[in-house]
C-alpha cells in the first residue's frame, strides 16, 4: 500500500473515539446505578434509592447527547464500512444502557415502596441475580471497548444463568404466596425486581449482539 | 446472465503493467461501480470493454473481454462495430460544435440509413430518454455549446443513446457538474439501467453507493474486491476495500 504522510481522516478518528469515550461514560453510570439500586433494596438504604431515582435524569441527558452526536458524524462524516458500523452500534447501544437505567430506576421504586414492611425472607437469589447481571453489563462494556467478540458471545452463557435464577426466584416466590396470601403485596414486587434484572441481562446480551455486529459484520442472536 | 466478463485481462502500457489477472463480472440491467484511488487502473479497465486503450501507444493486452458472450479481442473484431454496442460517457461533457439535432443524429447518420422522419423520432426519443426533450425541443438548431454542464452530459447520453447500444460506461460523468446536474444524472443512470447494462468509475464513494448495484474495489491494478454495493459500503471483506472506503488509505 502507499505510504501517504498525512493520515487521512484522523479528525474523524477522534470524534468517533471521542463517541466510544461518552458511551463508556454513560455505560459506567449505569453500571453504578444498577449497582446501588439492588443495594438500596438488600440494605434497605432509602436515601441511596432516592440518589438512584434522581441520577436518571444525568443518564437520560447522556443518552440524548450521545445519539445527537452520532446523528451528527453520520450525517457530516458519511461514515462506510466498519465506521459506520461502529456509529450504528453506539445508536443501538445507548438505547439498551438507558433500558437498563431505567430498570435500576424501577428496582429503587420498589425499596422505596417496601420501606416501611419487613422482608418476607432473606434477599439470596436476587442479590446474586443482580451480581451477574452487573457482570453482564461490565463485560458486554468491556467487549465494547476492546473490541472483543469473544468476551462479547460469552454473554449468551451468562444469560442462561440468569434466566435459571430468575425461574428459580420465580418459583419460591410463588411458594410463599400460596402459603400466606398476606405476601402477595411484597413478593410480586420483588417478583418484578427480578424480571427487571433478568431484563437487564438481555440488554446487556443484545450489546454483545452489537459488538460482534461491530467488529464483523455478522449478526449473531445471543438470546436464544 | 452476465454482460460484461472480463476474464484474466492483464494490461501493459509499455513496461508499465497497468492490469493484472483482472476478473469482473457485471449483470445485465445493473449498474456496476469501479472504485479506487487515482492511477489504480479502474479508468483502463473501463477502457478496455469498449478497446479504447487501443488508441494508446505501447498498449498491449492479454485475456478476454466478453460483451453479452462476445470476445471483443478476437483477432478482425469489428473496433467501430463495438464502440456502437459499447458507448462511453466521459467526466467532461463534450457534444461536438454543431446544433443539439445534429449532435444526437450524428451517431446514427454514421451508422445507419435513416428517413429524415425517422431520425428525427430517433432524436427525440434519445432527448426524452435523458430528460432533456422540454428543456431544448424549441432550439434543437441552436448550437449545443449553450447548453449547461449538466445539460450537456445529458445531451452526450443522448447521443451514446441514440446508436441503441447494449452497454454504457461512465468514467466521472459527475464529476464536473453541480450537486443538482450531479442528482438528475444519477436519477437517469438509476432509470436507465432498465434497458442498459452501465459501467461507472467514481471517485464519489456515496455516488457509488447511492446508484450502483455491485461495487469493485481496485488497487494497484487488481480489482481486490466485487460484491453487492450494500455489502461493499456496510462489511467489506478485504481489509483494503475497508481502509480506502473509510479514508485510511496509507
Amino acid at each position: 500500500m502507499e505510504k501517504h504522510t498525512i493520515s487521512p481522516r484522523s479528525a474523524f478518528q477522534l470524534e468517533l473515539e471521542k463517541l466510544r469515550n461518552s458511551l463508556v461514560a454513560m455505560g459506567t453510570l449505569v453500571e453504578e446505578a444498577m449497582s446501588a439500586a439492588v443495594r438500596s433494596l438488600a440494605e434497605r438504604d432509602l436515601n441511596l434509592a432516592r440518589r438512584v431515582a434522581a441520577g436518571d435524569d444525568e443518564i437520560d441527558r447522556r443518552q440524548q447527547e450521545i445519539e445527537e452526536y452520532a446523528w451528527k458524524l453520520l450525517a457530516l462524516q458519511q461514515p462506510m464500512a466498519g465506521d459506520l458500523r461502529t456509529i450504528g452500534t453506539a445508536l443501538k447501544i445507548v438505547t439498551d444502557l438507558e433500558r437498563m437505567a431505567d430498570h435500576a430506576v424501577d428496582i429503587a421504586k420498589v425499596t422505596i415502596r417496601l420501606a416501611d414492611e419487613p422482608l418476607i425472607k432473606p434477599l439470596v437469589d436476587i442479590p446474586r441475580m443482580a451480581e451477574i447481571a452487573q457482570q453482564m453489563t461490565r463485560e458486554a462494556l468491556t467487549a465494547y471497548i476492546h473490541r472483543d467478540a469473544e468476551i462479547a458471545a460469552h454473554l449468551e452463557d451468562t444469560d442462561h444463568r440468569v434466566d435459571e435464577l430468575y425461574n428459580q426466584v420465580f418459583r419460591e416466590l410463588l411458594v410463599l404466596m400460596m402459603a400466606d396470601p398476606k405476601c402477595i403485596n411484597q413478593a410480586t414486587q420483588l417478583l418484578m425486581v427480578a424480571l427487571y434484572l433478568e431484563r437487564v441481562a438481555d440488554h446487556a446480551t443484545n450489546i454483545g449482539e452489537w459488538v460482534i455486529y461491530m467488529i464483523s459484520g455478522e449478526r449473531r442472536d445471543l438470546n436464544v | 446472465m452476465n454482460a460484461i466478463e472480463v476474464k484474466k485481462l492483464n494490461l501493459y502500457y509499455s513496461q508499465l503493467h497497468a492490469l493484472k489477472d483482472v476478473h469482473l463480472e457485471c449483470p445485465a440491467r445493473q449498474v456496476a461501480a469501479l472504485i479506487g484511488p487515482s492511477g489504480c487502473g479502474k479508468s483502463t479497465l473501463l477502457k478496455s470493454i469498449n478497446r479504447m486503450n487501443d488508441l494508446i501507444d505501447g498498449c498491449r493486452v492479454e485475456g478476454s473481454v466478453l460483451v453479452n458472450g462476445e470476445d471483443v479481442y478476437i483477432p478482425g473484431y469489428d473496433v467501430v462495430e463495438l464502440r456502437k454496442r459499447v458507448g462511453m460517457v466521459f467526466q467532461k461533457p463534450a457534444p461536438f460544435p454543431m446544433s443539439i439535432f445534429d449532435n444526437v443524429a450524428y451517431g446514427p447518420r454514421l451508422h445507419g440509413k435513416y428517413s429524415r422522419l425517422e431520425l428525427k423520432e430517433l432524436v427525440e426519443k434519445a432527448l426524452r430518454d435523458v430528460a432533456l426533450w422540454d428543456e431544448v425541443k424549441d432550439r434543437l438548431t441552436k448550437s449545443a455549446l449553450g447548453l449547461s454542464g449538466g445539460q450537456q452530459q445529458r445531451l452526450v447520453i443522448a447521443r451514446v443513446l441514440a446508436v441503441k447500444p447494449e452497454v454504457i460506461l461512465m468514467d466521472e460523468p459527475a464529476s464536473a457538474l453541480d450537486p443538482i446536474a450531479t442528482g438528475r444524472l444519477e436519477e437517469l443512470i438509476i432509470e436507465l439501467k432498465k434497458d442498459y447494462t452501465i459501467v461507472i468509475v467514481t471517485h464519489n464513494l456515496q455516488q457509488a453507493a447511492r446508484i450502483s448495484d455491485q461495487t469493485s474495489f481496485v488497487l494497484h491494478g487488481e480489482v481486490v474486491e466485487t460484491g453487492p454495493t450494500g455489502a461493499i459500503f456496510t462489511r467489506p471483506r478485504d481489509s483494503r476495500t475497508e481502509a480506502y472506503i473509510t479514508g485510511r488509505f496509507g
